[in-house]
């Protein structure tokens, strides 16, 4: 069971550069005008950033980028529909065994840790 | 599924209960009660909360950042201040 913990640091700068390209993109984009449309796809870019960042040596990883390659609704279980039990909540949570579960939750959790945080500092330095 | 009962067999409930307490350091406020017992299922009613709670952040961040696209603020300093850090 690979129960290595990720580098906090290196999620962090790889998330940051590919958040950052992503929303580059998204500015250029048409259609931005919309607020709704504008959250969603800062939403979406945030989390297929990690995931990228992150790679496919994760499940969950694994299981968000296979999403996107299915041009299935990103934002689909894991948000807008609350659960209250673990499999829910981890991305491809459902298809785990209990143990791959537990893991890959330890996992996820630091890797959201670090997006907050890149976010956080990307808003910090954006306000005047 | 034959396979799947083969394995649960092997998987012991101690090797679970490791990997529930791998969890608890992890989840905020985990070090104020490191001096007394926490239950497995204490820590994964919180890890379930925790989880819910980062994906809420990662939401309003996400929704406040999103105001970047409407202004085109994406620049050059903001990127290259942010990867410094």
């Amino acid at each position: 069971m690979n129960i290595q913990p990720p580098n906090s640091s290196s999620i962090k700068s790889r998330f940051a550069v590919k958040f950052v390209q992503a929303m580059k993109r998204l500015s250029k984009r048409r259609g931005m005008g919309d607020r709704y449309k504008r959250y969603r796809a800062t939403r979406a870019a945030a989390r297929v950033s990690l995931a990228a960042a992150v790679g496919p040596e994760r499940a969950w990883s694994r299981a968000v980028l296979r999403r996107i390659k299915k041009r299935r609704g990103l934002i689909g279980r894991t948000t807008t529909n609350p659960r209250r039990n673990l499999r829910g909540l981890v991305p491809g949570g459902k298809g785990m065994d209990y143990c791959s579960l537990l893991s890959e939750t330890a996992h996820y959790i630091t890797c959201l840790q670090a997006q907050v945080q890149v976010m956080q500092d990307m808003l910090h330095l954006s306000s005047p | 599924m034959s396979s799947r009962k083969e394995r649960s067999s092997r998987i012991t409930e101690d090797e679970i209960n490791d990997l529930i307490l791998k969890l608890h350091p992890l989840l905020p406020d985990s070090s104020s009660r490191c001096n007394t017992k926490v239950s497995a299922t204490k820590i994964l009613k919180e890890t379930c909360n925790y989880l819910k709670r980062l994906h809420k952040e990662v939401d309003d961040l996400s929704e406040r950042l999103s105001q970047l696209l409407a202004s085109g603020n994406v620049d050059e300093d903001t990127i290259r201040a942010l990867l410094r850090r």
